[in-house]
């Protein structure tokens, strides 16, 4: 109940300051989610960190939704250590053209796991300082975590969704 | 600096610098990593980190593992912690299905949680005293963390690699042996614990090696996203157990000890300290126990919770859920959920996606070695080499976990 009401404030003073641009607030498990955009991402982040005191980087990470306009959401969580809160924030970009803006401007934390973004999904951080794979070898030509990648042989027929009913 | 176009100081005739590759396969990186550093005699000039020499892909496996298939995946993170892992994934896993957990297995829980929070912590510190050159402090405290896992092993069968409990409790009840060998951990550790303290603790050469050594402010370590040990080292009291407490650690009365200058001392105390709160979380666990219904380690949740085996041969309905469990069938909302654990070396958080398959959609790791050895390579410019590697064996770096 108090976190729905804090969730509350932080979200109108959010709309005060971006509007439109912060769309699809929901709430799943207490954590204030909400969709951004790639051209206001680093306000939102510097806004959040410098006003609201999220002052801290918890991840970055990346999600493939294979088919969609914009296919590929980056995920940041952020994390107010006073006040005990944690928020999520996602920005859908085309995955033809996966760029956003670097958030190692706001944290410098965000070098790796921005790295480890790229390498896994192919993200582009626009002016990261030093944008190479991290885990995997230099020279893979594939950014494996998007779902066109399988993991196992596809023609294994045996694990397909429709032998159980889906 | 670029690892692939690496500096190579023979070929200039002028430069005085030396590279020098420490690791993948160095004694000193107790792991398999990588640092390429430029040195100025015994001073770094620059270095550059090179890791991912065991990238499992976890993640994309975990994309076609049912649930409880991603337990054993999770042991191979921190492996010096795999208990807490486990139960990291195993209670994000009860936040998505609303699983509410019986107190005496949230217990059970702290108590193995506990238990590996202090064999990572006696890995960390006596492998400090080690780089520093006391070897005699290793042999001492390390048979504790046998003992450790032997009580590992009398719950759940296994030592390193423990894959204990599963999602919905543990899969069986802890037996009188198990209570026995924590109780005896708990009578003999504190008196070995004293004796390593004294042994390292106001040594001379030892602050001498360590003190002042690797400083980081509280400023610098939230700008890295630092967690655990390292970020209370420098002074800020974040702790996942306090702050987001999971397990009925809100049950529990401990300090988090805080440091002042981050320095590798002050990170040595800030771990020793740990274990002392650990030991004391675990004799209040013990004491709640007894007054919590025996026989209870898992909770009531027949739709999740795998059946014994005898049921499943009897009993339809068990089979029924035998099978939809093994099957990955299990009715789980479609949902996100983020589940943060204070692991041994920090945050340990679980990303979780469901969107209602057999598996999950996508499963992200925050590892805590991952984010806090970015800061190594810079923090180490200027610094002496053996410096440098006492600094690296402070930060705990556990490669399964820094590659996933």
């Amino acid at each position: 109940m108090e976190e729905t009401t804090l969730n509350n404030s932080i979200h109108v003073k959010l709309t005060e300051k971006f509007g439109e641009k912060v769309t699809a607030v929901s709430e799943p498990y207490g954590l204030l989610t909400f969709v951004t955009y790639k051209d206001v991402i680093i306000n939102v982040l510097s806004h959040l960190k410098e006003e609201l005191k999220f002052n801290f980087l918890t991840d970055i990470t990346a999600v493939h939704y294979p088919g969609k306009e914009h296919g590929i959401a980056v995920v940041y969580h952020l994390h107010n250590m006073v006040e005990k809160i944690r928020i999520r924030i996602k920005v859908f970009i085309s995955e033809q053209n996966p760029t956003i803006p670097t958030a190692t401007t706001v944290w410098k934390g965000a070098n790796w796991m921005e790295r480890e973004t790229y390498d896994l999904f192919g993200v582009k951080f626009e002016g990261h300082p030093d944008l190479r794979r991290i885990l995997n070898m230099d020279d893979l030509g594939v950014h494996p975590m998007l779902k066109q990648y399988p993991l196992e042989d596809p023609n294994r027929v045996d694990k397909k969704d429709e032998f159980f009913g889906r | 600096m670029n690892h692939n176009h690496p500096v190579f100081t023979d070929n200039d005739p002028q430069s005085e610098l030396v590279t020098l590759n420490l690791g993948p396969t160095h004694p000193a990186t107790h792991g398999v990593f990588q640092n390429v550093l430029q040195l100025d005699g015994e001073r770094i000039v620059s270095g550059v980190s090179t890791i991912g020499y065991i990238h499992r892909a976890f993640e994309k496996i975990a994309e076609h593992r049912p649930f409880y298939q991603i337990t054993p995946l999770t042991d191979r993170l921190n492996y010096c912690s795999s208990p807490i892992n486990n139960m990291g994934w195993h209670m994000t896993v009860e936040k998505l299905l609303n699983i509410q957990m019986p107190k005496r297995v949230d217990y059970l829980r702290v108590i193995i949680m506990e238990l590996s929070r202090i064999a990572d912590h006696i890995i960390c510190n006596t492998i400090i005293g080690q780089d520093t050159g006391a070897t005699t402090t290793f042999l001492y405290l390390f048979q504790f963390r046998e003992h450790i896992y032997e009580i590992f092993e009398e719950v759940c069968g296994a030592r390193l690699t423990t894959n204990i409990g599963r999602i919905g409790g543990f899969e069986r009840d802890f037996n009188e042996i198990a209570f026995m060998k924590i109780n005896k951990f708990l009578k003999e550790f504190p008196v070995a614990l004293k004796e390593f303290e004294n042994l390292l603790t106001r040594n001379r050469i030892f602050i001498d090696r360590t003190a002042g050594v690797a400083e980081v402010t509280k400023e610098t370590a939230l700008e890295y996203s630092w967690t655990g040990p390292l970020l209370r080292a420098t002074g800020v009291d974040y702790d996942v157990r306090v702050s987001d407490p999971y397990s009925s650690y809100q049950d529990f009365d401990f300090e988090v000890p805080v440091g002042t200058s981050g320095d590798i001392y002050d990170r040595y105390l800030v771990r020793n300290e740990e274990m002392w709160q650990s030991l004391r979380i675990i004799e209040q666990a013990v004491v709640k126990l007894k007054t919590e219904p025996k026989g209870i380690f898992h909770a009531d949740v027949p739709e999740f919770y795998l059946p014994p085996k005898q049921e499943v041969y009897n009993n339809m309905e068990a089979l029924i859920y035998h099978f939809k469990i093994v099957m990955g069938e299990i009715d789980a909302p479609k949902a996100e959920v983020y589940h943060a654990v204070e692991g041994g070396n920090g945050e340990l958080g679980f990303y979780l996606i469901n969107d209602g398959g057999r598996t999950p959609y996508r499963l992200h790791f925050r590892r805590p070695s991952f984010v806090n050895y970015q800061m190594f390579a810079p923090m180490s410019e200027g610094m002496l080499l053996s410096d440098a590697i006492i600094n690296m064996s402070s930060m705990n770096i556990i490669a399964g976990e820094l590659d996933a």
